[in-house]
Formats: C-alpha cells, sequence, structure tokens
C-alpha cells in the first residue's frame, strides 16, 4: 500500500463539559474565560484514527487544521506530541464570528492549499456548537464524497477507503473511493497519549505571532529548525473571499439565547409494587417515551 | 479525568527544589546533546520545563488508566502459559500504554533512546505508578536493571542491549534469588558454566521468588567460581529471553500485589552473557542494583501511602455516623491528620536521598569523559556515603510508614474496609511487602546502623542545624538541637556498654531504635526546610517535630534504662 497524505482538522473548544455556575455571561454568550480551552474531544478521535493509518502505511502524513485564535496553536502542539507531522493555524479577525458555512468555507480554501490529499478526517461534531455541519459541508465545498459517523478506518486498497460506521441501531461496513472526508464519532478509540519524546521536541513548535515574545537566542534556535515552524494562514494566504467570511458570510443569526434550567414540573410517587411499575411501562410505550 | 501529577502539589513542590538546578546541570554536562538530539533541552529552565510535562503526561497515564484497571488486574492476576506468563489484561495495557508514551528507559543516555532524566523525576514517575497499582509499579520500575547494564556493562553489550528499553518496550527482571538464599544471597547455587568450545557461558538452575520472571532481559546472578561457597564466587548475567532456555515453573500466590508475577523459574543451558568482571557479582554490581531497587521502593511506598490516605479521606468526609460525618471526631481527624503527616514526611526523605543519588551518579558519568577536579571528586564521594546512609534509612522509614497508613485507612473504612468493596482492601494488601522486599526492615537498620556508628548521619544532621532559617521556624529547630543531644548522648550510651562488654549484640539490639531516633531528626529538619519554600509545610513540620519529640524520648529512655542484663531476658 501506498503513503497516504492525510488532513485532520480540529478545532479548539471551551470545555463544556466540566461546566460550572459561571459558564454563561449575564448577556447570554459563553464565558470563554471561566472554561479551559480544549481539543475538541471527537476531533482527538479522529487524530487516533489519522495515526493508526500512519502506524499502518510507511510513509503516510498527518497534517492538523485548525482555526482560531492565536492560541489554538496550542490544538496543533497537542497533535504533534501525539505523532501528527505538521499543522497549520487558520487565523485571521476576518474569520471572526463565521457560522458552519463560512468555516467550511475557509477550511476548503485552506485544504485546497495541501492538494493532493487522500483523507481528511474530523470529529463528527464539536462540543461547543454540537451542529455536525463543518464536515460534510467542506466535502460539499471541495467535491469530494463524505463518510460520516466513523467509529474505524479499516483499511486502505489502492483508492478505496474501508470504513466502519457506528449507526444508531447497528454498524455499517462502507468502501468508498479517495480522496474523502470522514467524519469521527465519540465511540471510536481513544486518542494515543502524549509521547515524552515528541513533547520535548515539539514543545518549542511556534507560529511566529508567538515567537515575538521570545528572547533573540530562542528565535534564532527555532529558525534553524524548520520543524517547529507552525504556518499561520490568513484570509489572502488561502485565496479566500472575505465577504463569504466572518459575520458577513454567515447566513445564520443568533436571534436570542436563553440560560434554561430544567426543572420537573409535575412528579408522581408510585408505590414499590409490581402493579405500579407494570402500569409505569404501559404508561410509557403509550405516550411513545420508550418503544 | 484525574491527573495523579496535577493533583498533587507535593509533586511540584519537590521537582523545583533549589537543588534541582545543580542536578540538571550535571546531568545535561553542559547541555551538549542539544544539537545532537532535537528532544534535548536547550537550558536549565527548559530541562525543568520538560520534567514537569513528561510528569504530567505520567500522571494523566495513572490517573485515566493505570488506576481504573487496578481492581481488575488485582482479581485476575498473571498466569502461566506453555511456561511462560501472561499479564492480566489491565497489566499489558498498562504497560503498552507507558511504552507508546516514551516511558521506558527513562534515566538513560539518549544514545541509547532514553530521556537522560534525573533520578529525582524519575522516581516521581515511579511513585505515581505506584499510587495507581502497586503491582505494576513493580513491572515499570524493573526498567532500573536498564541502568545497572549502563553502569557496568561493556559498550559492545550497551549499545545491542539499552535501546530495546525504550524502543521495543523490552521488560526487564532481576534473578537473585534462590530456594536457599533470600535475605543471604552469598548461597546463591546457579551454576554458570563457561564453554570454552563455544565461547559462550551457560545457566543451569533454579531460581524463586523472582519479580517479572518471564521479562525480555534478566539480570541473572550465579556461581561462576566453581568450589567456592561465598558471595566472591558469584558473577552476574545477562539473559535473553530470546534464547528460550528458561521456563517459568509456577508463579506464587501471594497476599498482595497480585498483578505482578512472582515465578519460580528453571533455567536449562540457558545461554548467558556475562556483565563486567567474574566474582564481582554479588560484591559490586548487585549491591547497587539493590540501592535503586531499594529508592524504587521507597517510591512504592510513598505512592500506596498516598493512595491509601486519599482514601481514607475521601471516606472519612463521606461517611455519616451519629449525624455527622466521621471527619469530624476527633479520634478519626487526628489519624488523618497523622497519616498526612507521615505522608509529608516520608515523601521529603525520599526526594532528599533521590537527589543525592543523583548528584553523585551524575559525577560518576561526567567522569567517564573527564577526569574530575579536586572539589568534584570531594562532593561526589560526599553525596555518594550519604545516599548509601539515606538509602536504606528511606526504605526503612517509608515501608513502615506505609504499612502504618494503609492500616489507619483501612480502620477509618471501619467494616467496610474489610470488604471487597473498597480499594483500601488491596491497597492494604499490596502495602504489605514493602517492608519485606529488597531487604527487610530489619536488614535495612544492619545496612543504616552504619551511618550511626560512623557518626555520618550526625555530621548531615549538624548541616541541616547550620542551615539559615527565618525567625518564625526557630522554635521548631530548638526542639530539633535538643532531640539530636539526646540521640547523641543515648549512642555514646550504647556504645560505651557496647565497646566494653557485649562483642556489638546490644548495638544491634538497640539499632532499629537509634536508626529511627535518626529519621525524626531527619524528617524533622526536612519538613521544616520545606517551610521556609512554602508555608504550607509548617503544620506538618510542628505536627511531625512534637510527636517525634516524644518518640525520641521514649526510645532515649528505653534505651538508657537498659542493659546487657536484659537481653538476658529477652533469650529466656
Amino acid at each position: 500500500m501506498r503513503a497516504l497524505k492525510i488532513i485532520v482538522l480540529a478545532k479548539q473548544v471551551p470545555d463544556t463539559r466540566n461546566v460550572g455556575k459561571d459558564a454563561m455571561k449575564s448577556d447570554g454568550t459563553v464565558n470563554r474565560a471561566a472554561l479551559p480551552a480544549i481539543f475538541n474531544p471527537e476531533d482527538l478521535n479522529a487524530l487516533e484514527q489519522a495515526l493508526q493509518l500512519k502506524d499502518k502505511y510507511e510513509g503516510t502524513t498527518v497534517s492538523i487544521i485548525t482555526m482560531g485564535p492565536g492560541r489554538a496553536a496550542d490544538i496543533i502542539r497537542e497533535g504533534l506530541f501525539r505523532g501528527a507531522d505538521n499543522g497549520f493555524l487558520l487565523t485571521d479577525r476576518a474569520f471572526a464570528g463565521s457560522d458552519t458555512l463560512a468555516t467550511s468555507y475557509a477550511l476548503s480554501c485552506a485544504i485546497k492549499k495541501l492538494k493532493p490529499f487522500d483523507i481528511i478526517v474530523s470529529g463528527r461534531q464539536a462540543i461547543d456548537g454540537d451542529t455536525a455541519q463543518v464536515g460534510p459541508q467542506v466535502a460539499e465545498k471541495l467535491g469530494i464524497p463524505q463518510v460520516t459517523y466513523a467509529e474505524e478506518i479499516l483499511s486502505v486498497e489502492k483508492n478505496t477507503v474501508i470504513i466502519k460506521r457506528r449507526l444508531e441501531r447497528g454498524i455499517e461496513i462502507v468502501s468508498a473511493p479517495m480522496p474523502i472526508l470522514v467524519t469521527v464519532n465519540g465511540t471510536a478509540p481513544d486518542c494515543r497519549v502524549r509521547n515524552s519524546k515528541l513533547l520535548m521536541k515539539y514543545k518549542h513548535a511556534k507560529t511566529a505571532s508567538e515567537l515575538q515574545n521570545e528572547s533573540e537566542d530562542y528565535i534564532k534556535m527555532q529558525a534553524g529548525r524548520k520543524h517547529l515552524h507552525i504556518q499561520e494562514w490568513n484570509v489572502t494566504d488561502v485565496n479566500a473571499d472575505v465577504e463569504a467570511l466572518g459575520l458577513s458570510g454567515s447566513p445564520t443569526k443568533v436571534k436570542k439565547i436563553e440560560n434554561i434550567v430544567l426543572k420537573a414540573k409535575a412528579s408522581k410517587k408510585l408505590t414499590a409494587s409490581d402493579k405500579a411499575i407494570d402500569n409505569l411501562i404501559k404508561e410509557l410505550i403509550g405516550n411513545h417515551t420508550i418503544g | 479525568m484525574a491527573n495523579f501529577y496535577l493533583d498533587n502539589n507535593d509533586l511540584k513542590f519537590h521537582l523545583s527544589h533549589p537543588l534541582m538546578k545543580k542536578i540538571i546541570t550535571l546531568k545535561e554536562r553542559g547541555f551538549i546533546d542539544k544539537n545532537k538530539f532535537d528532544y534535548a533541552p536547550l537550558d536549565v529552565e527548559d530541562a525543568s520545563d520538560s520534567y514537569d510535562k513528561v510528569l504530567e503526561i505520567v500522571g494523566e497515564i495513572c490517573g485515566n488508566i493505570i488506576e481504573p484497571n487496578a481492581e481488575s488486574v488485582d482479581a485476575e492476576g498473571p498466569e502461566v502459559i506453555n511456561d511462560h506468563v501472561k499479564y492480566a489484561r489491565g497489566t499489558q495495557e498498562n504497560y503498552d500504554v507507558l511504552v507508546k508514551a516514551g516511558m521506558i528507559g527513562m534515566s538513560l543516555p539518549r544514545k541509547y533512546s532514553g530521556l537522560n532524566f534525573p533520578v529525582v523525576p524519575y522516581v516521581m514517575a515511579a511513585e505515581m505508578v505506584s499510587r495507581a497499582d502497586g503491582s505494576f509499579a513493580n513491572i515499570w520500575g524493573l526498567q532500573d536493571c536498564a541502568e545497572t547494564i549502563h553502569e557496568f556493562a561493556s559498550e559492545e553489550i550497551k549499545e545491542e542491549y539499552l535501546p530495546r528499553f525504550a524502543n521495543e518496550g523490552a521488560t526487564a527482571a532481576m534473578d537473585l534469588t534462590e530456594p536457599d538464599a533470600g535475605s543471604d544471597l552469598q548461597a546463591v547455587q546457579l551454576k554458570a558454566t563457561y564453554n570454552t568450545k563455544k565461547r559462550q557461558w551457560y545457566l543451569n538452575g533454579v531460581k524463586r521468588f523472582i519479580t517479572n520472571g518471564d521479562a525480555d532481559i534478566a539480570l541473572v546472578l550465579a556461581r561462576s567460581e566453581e568450589g567456592t561457597t561465598d558471595g566472591r564466587g558469584l558473577s552476574l548475567y545477562l539473559y535473553d529471553k530470546k534464547d528460550d532456555a528458561v521456563k517459568v515453573r509456577r508463579i506464587e500466590h501471594k497476599l498482595g500485589i497480585v498483578g505482578s508475577p512472582t515465578c519460580e523459574l528453571v533455567f536449562k543451558n540457558a545461554p548467558a552473557i556475562l556483565i563486567g568482571q567474574r566474582r564481582l557479582g554479588l560484591i559490586k554490581y548487585v549491591m547497587s542494583l539493590m540501592n535503586g531497587a531499594r529508592l524504587g521502593i521507597g517510591a512504592q511506598s510513598v505512592g500506596i501511602s498516598e493512595a491509601a490516605y486519599r482514601e481514607a479521606y475521601a471516606f472519612a468526609k463521606e461517611r455519616i455516623q451519629f449525624g455527622k460525618p466521621i471527619i469530624k471526631f476527633p479520634a478519626v481527624y487526628q489519624m488523618l491528620t497523622d497519616m498526612k503527616v507521615k505522608l509529608q514526611a516520608e515523601r521529603s526523605l525520599l526526594y532528599e536521598t533521590a537527589r543525592f543519588v543523583d548528584i553523585y551518579k551524575a559525577y560518576n558519568l561526567v567522569a567517564e569523559e573527564r577526569a574530575l577536579e579536586k572539589h568534584e571528586k570531594q562532593e561526589q564521594k560526599k553525596y555518594q556515603r550519604l545516599a548509601e546512609i539515606y538509602t536504606p534509612l528511606l526504605k526503612l522509614i517509608s515501608s513502615e510508614y506505609c504499612n502504618q497508613i494503609a492500616y489507619d485507612s483501612l480502620q477509618i473504612h471501619g467494616g467496610s474496609g474489610f470488604m471487597k468493596d473498597y480499594p483500601i482492601e488491596r491497597i492494604y494488601r499490596d502495602a504489605r511487602i514493602t517492608s519485606i522486599y529488597e531487604g527487610t526492615s530489619q536488614l535495612q537498620v544492619v545496612a543504616a546502623i552504619r551511618g550511626v556508628t560512623t557518626t555520618s548521619f550526625l555530621k548531615h544532621i549538624r548541616v541541616y542545624e547550620a542551615k539559615e532559617i527565618p525567625v518564625d521556624l526557630e522554635y521548631l529547630r530548638r526542639i530539633l538541637i535538643e532531640m539530636t543531644n539526646e540521640y547523641e548522648k543515648t549512642i555514646t550510651f550504647v556504645e560505651t556498654i557496647n565497646d566494653k562488654e557485649s562483642d556489638n549484640e546490644f548495638l544491634e539490639f538497640h539499632a532499629r531504635r537509634l536508626v529511627e531516633m535518626v529519621g525524626n531528626i531527619i524528617m524533622g529538619y526536612l519538613l521544616t526546610y520545606d517551610s521556609t519554600r512554602d508555608s504550607e509545610y509548617k503544620y506538618s513540620a510542628e505536627i511531625f517535630i512534637k510527636k517525634a519529640y516524644a518518640e525520641n524520648k521514649e526510645k532515649a529512655n528505653y534505651i538508657q534504662n537498659s542493659n546487657l542484663r536484659d537481653l538476658g531476658i529477652f533469650k529466656q
């Protein structure tokens, strides 16, 4: 089997899994300061799939693309610590406020710069927006096939990839031609842990912007080690149309955000008898809560 | 998402000890590796940042993988299939993850694919792994054997075998004990014979109680000199599992550390490679190997202590009796605080010892490249001597504390602790071995008493005493000075009777008490100096020293009111 060129789409997200009281501001927007920024969990599952292919098919390379503010370079480093080869940070004020359509447009422009590629993998969805739209939209914009809900990329033969999908009521094994975009479920294997040597090597991987705060000696050292350069791309670098980005390129408008506290409205007390349970089950089947 | 590094402030605290700068500088020898290896540090700051970040990975693996596996590992245990060991599922998973994360061969130089980590961060990793699963700590910790190969084998052997640790995740074992050679290794019988035609050593015989006995690379102590009966007839060999000439006859059924396979091995014409020189096997190489292993048991003891303390604390906060959490009762909260204070004291002793080992070993490496200058040689000697007496002291005290803490933790759990439902039941069983293997507590006393009689401990205590200290800690030092004077008086008393009348028996009789008195004073000073860097330790220092003061008084009183006749009564 030939070496593959794989691109991983990854997003830095606020850790919404451990939401405290101060997670939302009074105006209804997310209080990012109160939530640590993490690697979107399903993107880590996607990265693992890419790295497994790299282990399997010699010469395969894994590149990470992420879009976000300067600190999103952390996501690329996290990928490098686990075995990715390089990364690109899409960062520009013009990207700010992009919805899924504008984001997928920006990402597709960046991906075109890395052509040719074989497989793009991303998580099924991000835990901040939970839309699951970006992956499929990127595939559409690139005009390539897509396989969603993947649990494992089983193998690659010539120009075909065999994928196991995890669906609500079972699994499906599909084959599809490359180049292809695959979105990966959280049920896929966890991503491997960071490797000590890779960490010590790539902790010095920095973007040009990050280097500005470093000492002269450090910049000199960094300049001599090409693998430590994380590329930053702005709108012009990826030949994107500014109008299709940010708020102007985003048809999704947030009308209102409400903080909803779930409260039980009515409750019923059951006696601990077979009959009471039997009645409850019948009632739940009757109103289609179960069954 | 537990992280055993980030949830324990003590670790970062000890990693940032002022002496670390010296250790890193020595260990990295002018940072010469930075242009040869892309993962080598650029300077002191970069190196300590790397330790910090790598330990964070270890902490993550311990919290998310090893600890959650511990219960099933204990239930399943390893088994023998076709003369070889199969680990429990969880054990294998733990090991595979650590190999992938690059945590095997941590202390080896980079030219052998190691991380070139000093002892301090390596021991810290060992402590966390032990907290997660005491049995697994053995399997992971036996990478220490690489250190012995590195220290004593020829360059050819090193180049062939050392990179296998990091690159292939090779496991290791030290095959010392035999049915009739336990504490007394001079009695080892396993036979090594040299075939002059094939120019090859062969091993024949039986080894017993061998931890991780089916490892990829084994260091084997064997009798190479026919007709000899003592330690001077023993040599050290390397056996490679690829030669498939050693069978695992059985795995012992143990009280604790069930996940760690303790094997009986049969060597049948097993080809082996001589390490270093003949006849030095026991008297030089194994002694060094054992010292490393004893430091490892220190780390294991502290790690198990940490696990036991945390279980007790969590339980005492949750368990409601008589209308309130039991932690509110004086009988319980003082137990918990005593446990925590002991834990912090033994941990300070662990890292003090690790630093001593680090400095002299780093000088050894420097000495391989150039002659040491006079003051460097003196320092190397000084720290080596300190390491030699601190190591048995640490092994003794930490393993005994580990057992005490596990005992108290189970006690706080009450009846629930006696059931298999809580982790403390396993932790309690795992703790028990720490004061037995790698030399029992009684044998650690024999090694540490030298520091008492040569006054090496006393001299170093006086060094602690002379250090600068803020006024608000002066009252602690005053107590420690009084304890030191009492200790000095007690030794003089013992030695006077011993020299005149007893052929060393009087000293041996009181040896453990004397060593424990020293331990109390040293840990008292260590906690006091910890308080100068972080005032959080002040409470521990105060509680520890007040208790240690009373304990030492009791011991001194007992000793000073004893005479040779008392020994006679004991022998009735």
